[in-house]
């Protein structure tokens, strides 16, 4: 299950595991074409270009393989979607919910990354 | 002219702007559109769009992005995500200056940057949005599973949304701030049939409390002044929308004590050269259709300045 944005995909849990053991900094939303959902994979779009040190991608949340972000301790209050999940080595160092603006998600980046 | 004038500027992204753009653009005008946030404006907060004439049903993301491709492959420049830090109407030439720095001018703008979804204001409010607040039931209704949650408003929207949550919750409880509902009344009626849902009338809540979430919101009779407590899994919040014209204040535009652009039948504004077009415009009926219909009439009538 795959979402029809412009941004790189994770499609399983194997591709989720490489992804951010292979990349530095990595930021991940998980959720669905909802309207929470696609102006944050519109912002990640747009900001692709001027953060070159992060790995961009989304993943379906309902797909059965999103539980490895579904299950995070960091997202077990989470009750909106997306859920947005920074990585940094492989280890969660954010996790945001619900809808976000380019500048909340570029507070983050700069923050953590 | 420099690169950064332009026959005309749009400021708003959605059905309304992106209309203008194409029209503009077609009419042989340079164009700029700049959004604030994300292109497609409330369009993509819509799953599906039905009544759109000569679409039988598409998501408003889709529809978005085909009317984005169509101004952008008619020649308009499109920069989303950007921050208006200043506008200045002077009688010739508009004025637009970013945040970054950059300065665009034009012979005429069209301001069509729409509507938004109206908050509480409340403390806790944004602490506990994605932790049991929200204002998409067809976003976070299946994380509410079984729970009891609250929907706030009396509108068709909070009517509509309280019936399709009780699929999920175990009690819907609709809290409204007056003695009466302004849906219709088929939607208040088949709220009332629902077994799972109850009223609360004439109060608001005054503040969200919990610890990592939502655990339960205080709320005060508008009547009697009494404040109480009630534990709650989940707030939804539809109390209508509110036009995005802040940017507007001291610019001189004639605004409704409401603030919405007021405008003639041309989208004119009172500021020559100024138009106004979409949901942030005095008028009763917001669908994409009339948005659509507002961006053509003032491309249609911004071409006659540009080609004068």
């Amino acid at each position: 299950m795959i979402l029809p944005t412009n941004l790189k995909h994770i499609a399983d849990a194997k591709e989720h595991a490489s992804v951010i053991s292979e990349n530095e900094n990595v930021m991940v939303c998980c959720g669905r074409m909802g309207p929470m959902c696609i102006p944050v994979y519109g912002v990640m779009e747009e900001l692709q270009n001027e953060y070159k040190h992060v790995e961009f991608r989304d993943m379906a949340f309902d797909s059965p393989e999103a539980a490895v972000i579904r299950n995070l301790p960091e997202a077990r209050s989470f009750m909106g979607l997306p859920f947005v999940i920074y990585y940094k080595n492989g280890k969660v160092v954010e996790a945001k919910s619900s809808i976000q603006s380019k500048e909340q998600v570029v507070e983050v980046l700069d923050r953590v990354f | 002219m420099s690169e950064n004038y332009f026959d005309s500027i749009i400021i708003g992204g959605g059905a309304a702007g992106l209309t203008a753009g194409i029209y503009l653009a077609r009419g042989k005008a340079t164009v700029l559109i700049l959004d604030t946030g994300t292109i497609g404006g409330q369009m993509i907060l819509t799953h599906q769009i039905a009544n759109y004439p000569g679409v039988e049903e598409i998501s408003g993301y889709q529809l978005s992005s085909t009317m984005r491709k169509q101004a952008a492959s008619f020649g308009c420049e499109i920069k989303s995500n950007v921050k208006i830090q200043n506008l200045l109407f002077k009688d010739d030439l508009k004025e637009v200056t970013l945040n970054n720095g950059s300065k665009f001018t034009a012979k005429t703008i069209i301001i069509a940057t729409g509507g938004r979804s109206r908050m509480l204001k409340v403390p806790g409010e944004t602490k506990f949005k994605g932790r049991g607040i929200s204002y998409c039931a067809t976003c976070d209704g299946d994380f509410f599973q079984d729970k009891e949650i609250i929907v706030v408003g009396g509108g068709n929207s909070a009517m509509e949304e309280a019936v399709s949550l009780t699929k999920y919750a175990s009690k819907v409880t609709i809290l409204h701030e007056f003695d009466h509902f302004q849906a219709f009344e088929h939607a208040v009626e088949e709220a009332k049939a629902n077994p799972k849902i109850d009223f609360i009338m004439e109060s608001h809540i005054t503040e969200f409390i919990g610890d990592e979430k939502l655990e339960a919101v205080k709320y005060e009779n508008l009547k009697t002044h009494e404040i109480k407590t009630k534990n709650i899994d989940g707030v939804f919040i539809f109390i209508g929308y509110e036009p995005n014209t802040e940017m507007l204040a001291d610019t001189g535009i004639e605004m409704t004590k409401w603030n919405e652009v007021v405008t003639n039948e041309m989208m004119e504004t009172n500021i020559k050269g100024v138009y106004a077009a979409g949901d942030l415009r005095q008028k009763r009926v917001r669908q994409v259709t009339t948005a659509v219909a507002d961006g053509t009439i003032a491309a249609v009538d911004a071409l006659n300045i540009i080609h004068k």
